[in-house]
């Protein structure tokens, strides 16, 4: 009920209309739509979690437990806002929740019949048994009874925007004691606050409708900033909301204090709310949250309702609430009923110390105010005002036993559920927390923490400091997780990189997948083809003729300094010292712990001076690990690395006839097998630009790689694809390329290896020198597990029907005892059948055995091979 | 997020840092001499203190220098 007067943050000269569950309504500028709720006599406005009891406005800020409203229709609708905290303007649309079928009659009350069957541990006690229980049973049962507001399924259509900010002094908090604060620092000064605007303290960048959330370690506070929620949304312009990651030298806080419930029986029935909060109701907003009202234990304010025209009975304490749908009487403490249509609880405060225990701030139980207040520390933020302490010293209220006494309103959590946790055995605050609920819901016990940990330490006889409280976490109020992801969504969510003939592929029709971040032509399909069918025929292009593949992405350092062969010999598990200028060579990396880290070709290009290739995924993490030794282990070495991976475009022409068709663009280099033999690397000219070609092969055919300036790539590209289209050369992408070295038994790292894998496990013992004295990983070879005659080795095999990736391999069909796993399977262009890759226990020596690879279906038999498939003497790739 | 101060261009956000673990840990210079017991030490175990824990840190997107720096374990706060 709206009085005549007060109301110090209200506009009575403007009328907002706004909806609830579809009832038209009114109220005014600097309302909150709980404030304008009840000056329409609403106090029922939502539902409870687990029991469906009918719930009123509790509070009149941020730690509202109760009054959970959707806010906004569509894409647009906003779930589980807190009322007190939604600003009214012109056309707001609110829905309740968790009822059905409407708030005044909701069948899931019925639950509220069944109480006795929810008790402390109910989730525990009742839902367990066989998985396919909890997906047919539990949880669409408990999705169904227990939800809080459905998100909407539409996109969010508003955007969010992010900024980081720098200060000397952050005081979270725009009270009195905030102000002050902020007055009175130096330097650049930040002040923060939830509510409408107010006033701003001179010099000082005030940030109003910022919540600040979490605070982090080094004195970082994450804050969102909502700046368009009070506009209805028409008049919105820009982002919706703002989060705010600021770095502060000095953090005060002045975040204030939350007045606390008393816990009698029907403490949870609409119209029973905070003394504070009925009394910020009269003086903020003119509402009179009832005509008559008792105020149980401190009456504070309370007193100024009086002056409002109600009638207001104080009492030190209640036994009981009773009503319905609304409070409608109480009884007192000598046993009498007394009607009223709104029960205050005066209980005492505590100061709202989440953002001081985010990082280790300690609180101490203060027996005179019965709260826990900071203990200030070094390093620690200075709090100030009713956050410090300075509070009302207020006499607890007994709690009232009995039934529907409720602790955590949000939750539903009873004071007959503490009492079971406790004599259950769940004594340390930590685990009642867990077993019961308590202070889990979306209000982090801002009203229940106190009032569990004060009766389990009535149930301990111990004092509540012995019992200490939980530990808070950011965040300290929901935030939406539009704000948390800013602009980093759909495309803007990774970088995208992709190489200088990406347009090329486009224009080709090229099917793309992500490698890390690069775009990569997957496939490219004609008209009407399927990937299957486009990947054969890439595949017997590249076997039968010639194709072409863009390898930009491989990762390419450039390592320079009279000791660089020194440190190839250090990282590579072969001998590099006497590794001609002009050649390239194969190299397998270790970590020290033996197991294989990345492979890839290496060049000397001159006595000092390499470019390794790496694989496209790990180019970085190489580069970091040569830094790191460099730097670290072997800082004697003159040699320096630089990433070279966009500088450098990289063509491959691969197949049969790919010599024919670099004579038809190539010039300045002898291309015959005698003068650039299989392993080398000469200079030459494609399109009148200069380009480096490397005979390396991942495909087991003849292959030449042209590597030039990533400013030529698209011209040597045309040039290249010019003199191959009479010799029908064929791009192809890299799930082509992937069938063609598996058929060769190549090894993918991070495919074929997941860290636990060695080399001679891979069958690439031939790539080891043990007469070298020292390289990464070496020591780790010899020991005895990896030794062991039943480890992981590579394996072909040739299955009856197509096995998928990751399928279990078992020695006979019956057999469950696992001995090793499909790493990459494909279907073999050339042979026409499926194939696959393995790691298989002892697998080297079960080649020509049967084993069966299980994957949920029938087990499908497979005959072991070598890892090879495909023209084992190299007679084409050396050709 | 730390606020990490890299000893060539000063304080930075943590997102342009890579953490290299304990610090301290030499690599045996010849490896090949040592007991598989005194290998797997070397490999795999840490001293894990509660207190001041000297670790690695490379400011990989910036300077990409590696540089040691301390931190206690009880209160996360920095230590020289
Ligand atoms: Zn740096």
């Amino acid at each position: 009920m709206r009085v005549s007067a007060g109301g110090a943050r209200i506009d009575r000269g403007r009328v907002l209309r706004f909806r609830f569950d579809g009832v038209a309504m009114t109220g005014h500028p600097g309302d909150t739509l709980a404030s304008a709720l009840l000056a329409n006599g609403v106090h029922l406005v939502g539902r409870s979690f687990k029991y469906h009891r009918p719930r009123g406005i509790v509070s009149a800020g941020a730690e509202e437990p109760n009054a959970l409203v959707t806010v906004g229709e569509g894409a647009f609708a906003e779930p589980n806002t807190r009322a007190t905290m939604v600003e009214l303007h012109e056309g707001l649309v609110a829905t309740s929740q968790n009822r059905w079928p409407s708030l005044s009659f909701d069948a899931g009350a019925l639950t509220g019949l069944f109480g006795r069957f929810f008790p402390a541990g109910f989730y525990y006690k009742t839902f367990f048994g066989p998985a396919s229980r909890w997906t047919g049973l539990y949880e669409p049962f408990i999705r169904r009874m227990a939800g809080l507001g459905p998100a909407p399924t539409a996109a969010d259509p508003d955007h969010y925007d992010r900024v980081v900010a720098h200060c000397d002094c952050l005081v979270i908090g725009g009270g009195a004691a905030g102000r002050a604060a902020a007055a009175a620092a130096s330097g650049r000064v930040m002040m923060l606050d939830e509510g409408m605007p107010g006033a701003d303290p001179p010099g000082v960048t005030c940030l109003w409708r910022t919540t600040a959330f979490g605070r982090y370690d080094d004195n970082l506070v994450m804050a969102v900033e909502r700046v368009a929620d009070h506009l209805p949304p028409d008049e919105r312009r820009g982002p919706r909301q703002r989060l705010w990651q600021i770095r502060a030298k000095e953090i005060v806080l002045a975040t204030g204090a939350h007045q606390q419930p008393l816990v009698f029986p029907g403490n949870d029935l609409p119209g029973v709310m905070l003394e504070s909060a009925a009394v910020r109701y009269l003086n903020d907003f003119g509402v009179l949250v009832g005509r008559r009202i008792v105020v149980a234990g401190e009456i504070g304010g309370a007193d100024a309702l009086r002056d409002a025209g109600a009638e207001v009975v104080h009492l030190p304490h209640v036994l009981a609430a009773h009503g319905g749908r609304r409070v409608r009487g109480v009884t007192g403490p000598d046993g009498r009923r007394i009607a009223c249509d709104a029960l205050l609880m005066g209980g005492h405060w505590q100061p709202a110390v989440h953002l001081f225990t985010h990082v280790g701030g300690k609180v101490a139980f203060d027996a005179g105010r019965h709260a826990f207040l900071p203990v200030a520390a070094e390093g620690q933020p200075r709090c100030v005002g009713a956050c410090a302490g300075e509070l009302p010293v207020v006499a607890p209220v007994a709690p009232v036993v009995g039934p529907k006494a409720f602790v955590d309103y949000q939750n539903d959590v009873t004071l007959a559920d503490i009492d079971l946790a406790a004599r259950e055995g769940f004594v340390s605050v930590e685990h009642l927390k867990r077993y019961t609920t308590t202070g889990m819901a979306t209000d982090q016990g801002k009203l229940s923490n106190l009032n569990a940990l004060s009766r389990l330490a009535d149930n301990l006889a111990v004092a509540p400091g012995v019992v200490g409280t939980t530990t808070f976490r950011p965040p300290y109020t929901p935030v939406t997780f539009g704000a948390l992801a800013g602009h980093d969504r759909e495309l803007l969510i990774d970088p995208a990189r992709t190489t200088p003939l990406h347009g090329w592929h486009v224009a080709r029709g090229a099917v793309f997948e992500d490698v890390g971040q690069w775009k990569r032509p997957w496939y490219f399909p004609k008209a009407g083809e399927s990937m299957h069918e486009a990947v054969l025929r890439e595949g017997r292009a590249v076997r039968e003729g010639v194709g072409m593949l863009d390898a930009s992405t491989l990762g390419k350092i450039d390592i320079r300094g009279p000791d660089a062969a020194a440190l190839l010999n250090l990282v590579y598990t072969n001998a590099w010292a006497k590794l001609e200028v002009g050649r390239c060579r194969y190299g397998v990396m270790l970590g020290e712990d033996g197991m294989v880290f990345d492979d890839g070709v290496s060049a000397r290009i001159a006595d000092d001076h390499f470019i390794m290739f790496t694989t496209t995924g790990n180019a970085a993490r190489v580069l970091d690990r040569l830094e790191d030794y460099c730097q670290t282990e072997w800082p004697h070495l003159e040699v320096w690395l630089n990433s070279v991976t966009e500088h450098w475009a990289a063509a491959v022409v691969t197949g049969p006839r790919a010599r024919d068709l670099l004579k038809g663009a190539v010039s300045g280099c002898d291309l015959s097998a005698e003068a650039f033999p299989h392993l080398a690397w000469r200079e030459a000219v494609v399109a009148g630009h200069p380009v480096r070609l490397y005979r390396i092969s991942f495909t087991g055919e003849l292959s030449f790689e042209i590597h030039s300036d990533a400013r030529h790539a698209v011209a040597v590209w045309q040039a290249l694809w010019a003199a191959g289209e009479a010799l029908g050369v064929t791009a192809y992408g890299t799930e082509t390329m992937h069938v063609l070295r598996a058929e060769k038994g190549y090894v993918i790292i991070g495919q074929e290896t997941d860290g636990t894998v060695g080399p001679h496990d891979l069958g690439l013992g031939w790539a080891v020198s043990l007469k070298k004295p020292d390289f990464i990983g070496k020591r780790s070879l010899a020991r005895p597990d990896m030794q062991r005659p039943d480890r992981k080795q590579l394996v072909g095999l040739l299955p009856d029907a197509a096995v998928p990736e990751g399928a279990q391999l078992t020695a006979g069909a019956a057999d469950r005892a696992m001995l090793g796993h499909v790493t990459s399977a494909y279907h073999s262009p050339v042979m026409d059948r499926p194939f696959a890759l393995a790691l298989l226990s002892g697998g080297r020596a079960r080649v020509g055995e049967e084993v069966f690879a299980r994957f949920g279906g029938a087990p499908v038999r497979c005959t072991v091979t070598e890892a090879m498939f495909h023209d084992p003497e190299g007679v084409r790739m050396n050709g | 997020m730390l606020l990490i101060v890299c000893p060539h261009c000063g304080p930075r956000d943590q997102t342009e840092f890579s953490h290299g673990g304990e610090a301290g840990r030499v690599r045996p210079a010849n490896p090949e001499v040592l007991g598989d017991a005194e290998w797997t030490d070397y490999l795999f175990m840490r001293t894990n203190p509660k207190g001041v824990h000297k670790e690695r840190w490379c400011h990989s997107a910036g300077c990409r220098k590696w540089f040691v720096t301390g931190r206690d374990t009880r209160s996360h706060g920095w230590v020289k």
